[in-house]
């Protein structure tokens, strides 16, 4: 017993001391202008929401839930024979609608390319890859909208069409005329494209926290690289994944210009993926502005705000489910 | 006692850790054979099917290369089989998604030099329809605009970045997780809702005018959490030990973020406000509604509208004739060019590679 002690004591080890710093005049002023400045930005989240609600609240009085639910955007005539009508259900439907397809489209392929980056790029060109992959997601938004109409449509009318002739029975492929351009799938595919850079990379960053013991342990008991890959690293990587998955899905609820350059706007719950109708909130929000009277634009500031608060929604869980999967 | 032994295990000389998914050359061998019958293959099915082109052959190689890879693993079992096809799908499926970059980039750059002359850069729209022919008109007037928005949302949104980065690393006060939480949250804000809150507040309320500064806070708002979230990756970058030598020579606070943090971290920061200015150089959508489009240089930042490249490219999209879509194109050619001459700038200073030491 009286030996344990002394061991104990011969253990003990100095804590690293925290710094105690007597704080001066200059260093409070100093934490204070910091610290204003910092809640500055969440100071700007609030004023958005704030401003956005205060000039679209007469909507949202005017038309109460009918404002989520109702389909049909009509700015009327001013008078009492064709009173405006507001309601952004289409547009919601159709944001979610390209989001979740673009995403769909995405994420396999994003799986792969996370894999490929992590695991099976030679290490020369690893970081080379990896900063292309930086520099595409800067691409701007009008430019993958010119090259989505341009190029990338044709191609895509063509697949919907073989889909269409294959799969036409299924209601969510069928189409009302045989029109295929600007569909609300030629924008889940080019969204598709734009959103793969940041769910590739927050793939990749969390795959490559894989843990290295246990991969070593997978490929000493006899794995190959994908046994090791499936049963270590993918399902490591899950919660990242899916975090990753939804920031994407953030961005592709607000894409505003590339949707709107290939997408036939429609104030119609279409569910019809192939046929040439639907929208999304922000491009209709674009579509709409220059046209728009004081009283129209008051719903268009509504609607700004039911975009808001979607897409804040979508990215506060996002960054949690990365932040925590992050720390594991 | 542990002190000991802990010194004892850094002097044992140990093996750097291999890495078993490295490729030998036998695999990569076993991997050009495959994908060479694989490529001919391929090539004989693009034939009889109706897929068509250089798309088609490489739809037919998806399928094709994972299965020969597949056959020439057959002798080693069906694991290793499982394997070669894994390892065909993951090549065949990064390419592809290569396929669609490359493809943005050489469009944009072919088809914009089509419309592309010398005086494209120098003149502007003042006297020229979009439709005049090719040899007339310009993106002079776009380009200082977006140099002069660009700017100007730097002045307000690079600061407070780096401010926001300061609190977080420097001070730890006890919002840090709270703020880093929300800047983050901010990157997700759509660009549409930035422009419309401008919009709100200082056209509606202040100027009642489409104007420059109002482009530039939008602009602002969407740059402000790329700096924050550069910054506070460079910022950690700085040692501890750094920051406790200051302090231990008794200097103040202040003293040791602006005179011995920041300026170790110079490059970084620069990379930080580079990376913000291209993350929003090319935003169109707010600056429909702050800035809008006009055809000539405006001088007054705070009264009337200031082109912009991406929304010359998108007016001219509007017009739709053959020759505005064509100066849609050399305009997005410039762009293009700009962001990538800004983007090897951020490279150059490389505040994202410290990372990795």
């Amino acid at each position: 017993m009286q030996a344990d002690a002394e061991l104990e004591v011969s253990i003990d080890i100095p804590e690293h001391r925290k710094l105690q710093v007597t704080q001066g005049t200059p260093d409070r002023i100093f934490r204070y202008i910091i610290t204003t400045g910092a809640y500055f930005s969440l100071a700007v989240l609030a004023m958005i929401a704030g401003f956005l609600l205060y000039r679209g609240f007469q909507i949202f009085s005017d038309f109460g839930l009918g404002f989520i639910t109702g389909a049909k955007w009509d700015a009327g005539s001013g008078d009492e024979t064709a009173p405006a009508v507001f309601g952004v259900a289409a547009m919601l439907v159709g944001s979610l609608v390209i989001a979740i397809m673009a995403i769909a489209i995405a994420l396999p392929f994003a799986v792969i390319s996370a894999l490929f980056l992590e695991y099976y790029a030679p290490l020369a060109i690893r970081r080379f890859l990896i900063s292309i992959l930086d520099l595409v997601a800067a691409i701007p938004s009008v430019i993958y909208g010119i090259w989505g109409y341009a190029i990338l449509m044709p191609h895509v009318v063509g697949w919907s069409k073989s889909l269409n002739s294959w799969f036409g029975w299924f209601p969510l492929f069928d189409v009302p005329a045989p029109i295929f351009d600007r569909s609300p799938f030629v924008a889940g595919v080019l969204l598709a494209l734009m959103v793969l850079p940041i769910t590739t990379s927050v793939a990749r960053e969390v795959y490559s926290q894989a843990p290295r013991d246990q991969i070593d342990a997978a490929y000493g008991l006899g794995a190959t690289k994908w046994g090791a890959l499936r049963t270590v690293v993918l399902p490591f990587g899950k919660s990242g994944l899916i975090g990753g998955a939804m920031l994407g899905l953030g961005r592709a609820l607000g894409e505003t210009i590339a949707v709107y350059l290939v997408l036939n706007l429609v104030f119609k719950i279409n569910l019809q993926v192939l046929a040439s109708a639907g929208g999304n909130v922000a491009s209709m929000i674009a579509t709409r502005f220059g046209e728009a009277g004081p009283y129209e634009l008051r719903a268009l500031m509504a609607a700004g705000l039911v975009l808001f608060l979607l897409t804040l929604v979508v990215n506060a869980l996002a960054t949690l489910i990365v932040n925590r999967s992050k720390v594991q | 006692m542990n002190f000991t032994l802990a010194s004892e295990f850094e002097s044992v000389p140990h093996a750097e850790p291999r890495q078993p998914w490295k490729n030998t050359k036998l695999t990569i061998l076993r991997s050009v054979f495959s994908f060479t019958v694989a490529a001919v293959l391929a090539a004989l099915i693009a034939q009889v099917t109706p897929l068509a082109g250089r798309l088609g052959w490489f739809v037919a190689m998806a399928f094709t290369f994972p299965a020969v890879m597949a056959v020439v693993a057959y002798k080693r079992g069906s694991r290793a089989m499982a394997d070669q096809m894994v390892t065909g799908i993951v090549l065949i499926g990064f390419t592809s998604v290569m396929i669609p970059w490359v493809s943005i980039v050489a469009t944009v750059i072919s088809r914009g030099l089509k419309a592309f002359y010398v005086g494209f850069l120098t003149t502007d729209m003042l006297v020229n329809q979009p439709d005049d022919p090719l040899n007339m008109g310009g993106v002079s007037h776009a380009i200082v605009g977006t140099l002069i928005q660009v700017l100007l949302a730097s002045v307000v949104a690079v600061p407070l970045g780096i401010i926001a980065a300061i609190y977080i690393v420097e001070i730890r006060g006890r919002g840090a997780g709270v703020v880093r939480f929300f800047t983050q949250a901010m990157s997700g804000v759509p660009s549409i809702v930035a422009g419309l809150f401008v919009y709100a507040t200082v056209v509606v309320t202040i100027t009642h005018k489409f104007n420059a500064v109002a482009g530039a806070l939008a602009l602002a708002i969407l740059m402000l959490p790329t700096v924050a979230r550069t910054a506070e990756e460079v910022l950690k970058v700085v040692s501890d030990d750094l920051r406790a030598s200051s302090q231990a020579l008794g200097a103040s606070q202040v003293a040791t973020t602006f005179r011995v943090v920041l300026p170790t971290i110079r490059s970084g920061l620069i990379t930080a406000a580079v990376l913000g200015v291209a993350r929003v150089a090319g935003e169109t959508a707010p600056l429909l509604l702050t800035s809008q489009y006009f055809v000539k240089f405006n001088t007054n930042i705070f009264d009337g509208p200031m082109a912009s490249l991406p929304t010359y490219i998108f007016s001219s999209l509007g017009v739709g004739t053959d020759n505005s879509v064509a100066r849609a194109w050399a305009a997005s050619a410039v762009l293009l060019t700009l962001i990538f001459i800004l983007f090897t700038i951020a490279r150059l200073f490389g505040g994202r590679n410290r990372k990795s030491h």
